[in-house]
């Protein structure tokens, strides 16, 4: 596992009595997307800053790119690049400074870094907005603009904490587009977000964190098993047609539906045709239905399933709680 | 340590640029001045007795001491507002001088001083201020001397800076501190003339040694101390400052 691009191993760090990793352990094969999944607080952008040499750990150790996050501090910055969930750009310069700057900062020659500039920019559909002050942006253009200067300096691994948390989802879909596009070019990418559907659809391997500790650690598809997968809701339009209803859509689920109010909730192994399946049941069952979801697992039933608590919730004896289901 | 050259002017004219964009920026560094120069020249001129000069031509040294010293509040704007939207983050990230980013807010003061000493000067001769008995020698001497006197308020103002939790409070922290130090000096009045107590206090005062060491370069009045230990006082401030600056920042950022 030596030639992984980023290797975790033991990670402490406390702040004052507040222990912010406790002992984090996980690794990324060169090329590929891990997605560090976790509430506010989980200690996600602690683990980022000690891995782009902000912070020093209290223990353990870490290595990006064969590098030593504390011992090779300096060489480690010329191959890491990091775009930050608070869109880190000079609003007093335009997109077009901001970029140029960060390649000079990288010691590119002028000319070079202008030109990196004029690339990004067009990549990151910002050559319209290239010669205007980066306060004009609007949340989605800053992010874009942000990602572009983690890329001045094609670095092999990059570091993205939270890229898209606060933005609609419009800007979201787009952000998701442009970090695809970008993965595709062969760097390693460490990308944390709070959103299972974001880690989803843009990582090969996701790791659960949750105060301070590894709670889980997959592919996508094998935290879903464990979540459950996807669940059907139908919402009846007449009470009585309950029991019908719970009937008609047990032959498509491993489970029996259960009910809540007027709502049929039935989990799903596939996705494909699972929802005309339903309505041509429900329908011969003469059940009518008043909505009809197919809903996918979010980071609140991940949680609930591996922690037994949900992610937002913050009760008493946590941290203990977290640690007993990481053993 | 060419890199730490190189980084300094990358971020120094990253710094200036904003200045412009900033109107309000730019109006504190010309407007303001301007404003104390006319208030004092001709408000209070008329009642405060310094004997043997013309009043404008015993302000306009002290005012200039002052105007520069405040000069720095821009590397305290913006060194917490580079806190606060976490650029200090991406500078921390890249393979450059961790130095850099202190010494080119510095030096970036350097230059917009020069840009208020021309103004201050253009309306100091405009209210009849005068170099008395001075060399072109005395007249650049006392231009360095303030020159390095805003040098080293701008590593203050950078602790400052780094210490306040938002550009608004290292704005009004700067002067609070700042303001009330230069009052109780010669910048405006004569020592001489103050209250025993507030007089020893003016005596003591390093902006008393300033003042008096700009006023015996261009208006050969007798220095109140020797000019050198104006000069002292400036290196004392930043081998004082700096590293407490430096320190700050070093903690700030590996929050």
């Amino acid at each position: 596992m030596t030639d992984d691009a980023i290797v975790v191993e033991g990670l402490e760090k406390s702040y004052g009595n507040v222990r912010a990793l406790c002992g984090v352990d996980f690794a990324a094969r060169p090329g590929s997307v891990l997605g560090l999944l976790g509430p506010n607080g989980a200690g996600k952008t602690t683990a980022v800053r000690i891995l782009t040499t902000l912070l020093r750990p209290d223990g353990g150790s870490a290595r990006v790119a064969g590098l030593d996050v504390v011992k090779d501090a300096d060489a480690l910055r010329a191959k890491i690049g990091l775009a930050g969930q608070y869109a880190a750009v000079d609003e007093n310069l335009t997109g077009f400074e901001n970029l140029e700057m960060v390649g000079e900062l990288y010691h590119m020659p002028r000319a070079e870094a202008r030109a990196r500039a004029d690339e990004l920019l067009e990549q990151f559909d910002l050559t319209d907005a290239a010669k205007r002050p980066a306060k004009t942006y609007s949340g989605g253009m800053r992010r874009r603009l942000d990602l572009a200067a983690a890329l001045v300096f094609r670095p092999p691994v990059l570091f993205l904490d939270e890229p898209t948390t606060g933005l609609d989802p419009r800007s979201r879909l787009s952000m998701w587009e442009t970090i695809e596009s970008r993965t595709e070019a062969g760097s390693t990418v460490l990308l944390t977000t709070q959103y299972l559907e974001e880690a989803d659809r843009l990582a090969d391997r996701i790791v659960v964190i949750d105060h301070g500790n590894v709670i889980a650690e997959g592919t996508s598809d094998e935290l879903k098993d464990r979540v459950g997968g996807e669940r059907l809701e139908v919402v009846l339009e007449h009470v009585g047609d309950c029991e019908a209803a719970v009937s008609a859509l047990a032959e498509l689920s491993d489970e029996r539906p259960t009910l809540q109010g007027t709502t049929v909730m039935a989990p799903m192994r596939r996705r494909s045709g699972v929802i005309a399946d339903a309505v041509l049941r429900l329908q011969s069952a003469g059940v009518a239905i008043d909505d009809i979801t197919l809903r996918r697992p979010t980071l609140d039933d991940v949680f609930l399933a591996l922690t037994g608590h949900r992610a937002e919730e913050e009760p008493e004896g946590q941290p203990e709680r977290a640690e007993e289901v990481a053993a | 340590m060419n890199a730490t050259v190189a980084d300094t002017l990358v971020l120094a004219r990253r710094n200036l640029k904003r200045i412009p964009r900033q109107p309000d920026l730019l109006v504190a560094y010309t407007i303001q001045p301007v404003m104390f120069v006319l208030l004092f020249v001709f408000v209070f001129g008329g009642a405060i007795n310094t004997p043997g000069y013309d009043y404008v031509d015993f302000l306009m040294p002290g005012i200039i001491v002052q105007s520069i010293a405040f000069g720095g509040f821009v590397t305290a704007l913006g060194l917490s507002e580079d806190v606060k939207k976490g650029l200090i983050d991406r500078f921390r990230s890249l393979p450059m001088s961790r130095a850099a980013v202190l010494t080119g807010r510095t030096f970036s003061d350097v230059l917009l001083n020069c840009l208020s000493l021309v103004v201050l000067f253009a309306v100091g001769f405009a209210a009849g201020f005068n170099f008395i008995d001075s060399s072109v020698g005395q007249v650049i001497l006392g231009i360095v001397l303030v020159l390095l006197i805003g040098y080293a308020f701008s590593w203050i103002f950078a602790l400052v800076g780094l210490f306040s939790s938002s550009p608004e409070t290292a704005n009004s922290i700067g002067f609070t501190l700042i303001f009330p130090l230069t009052f109780a000096s010669s910048v405006f009045v004569p020592a001489n003339s103050m209250p025993d107590g507030l007089r020893q206090f003016a005596e003591a005062n390093p902006f008393t040694t300033w003042s008096d060491a700009a006023r015996s370069l261009w208006i050969g009045t007798p220095p109140h101390t020797d000019v050198w230990m104006s000069f002292v006082w400036c290196a004392v401030f930043i081998v004082v400052f700096a590293p407490l600056a430096v320190a700050r920042y070093r903690k700030v950022a590996a929050k």
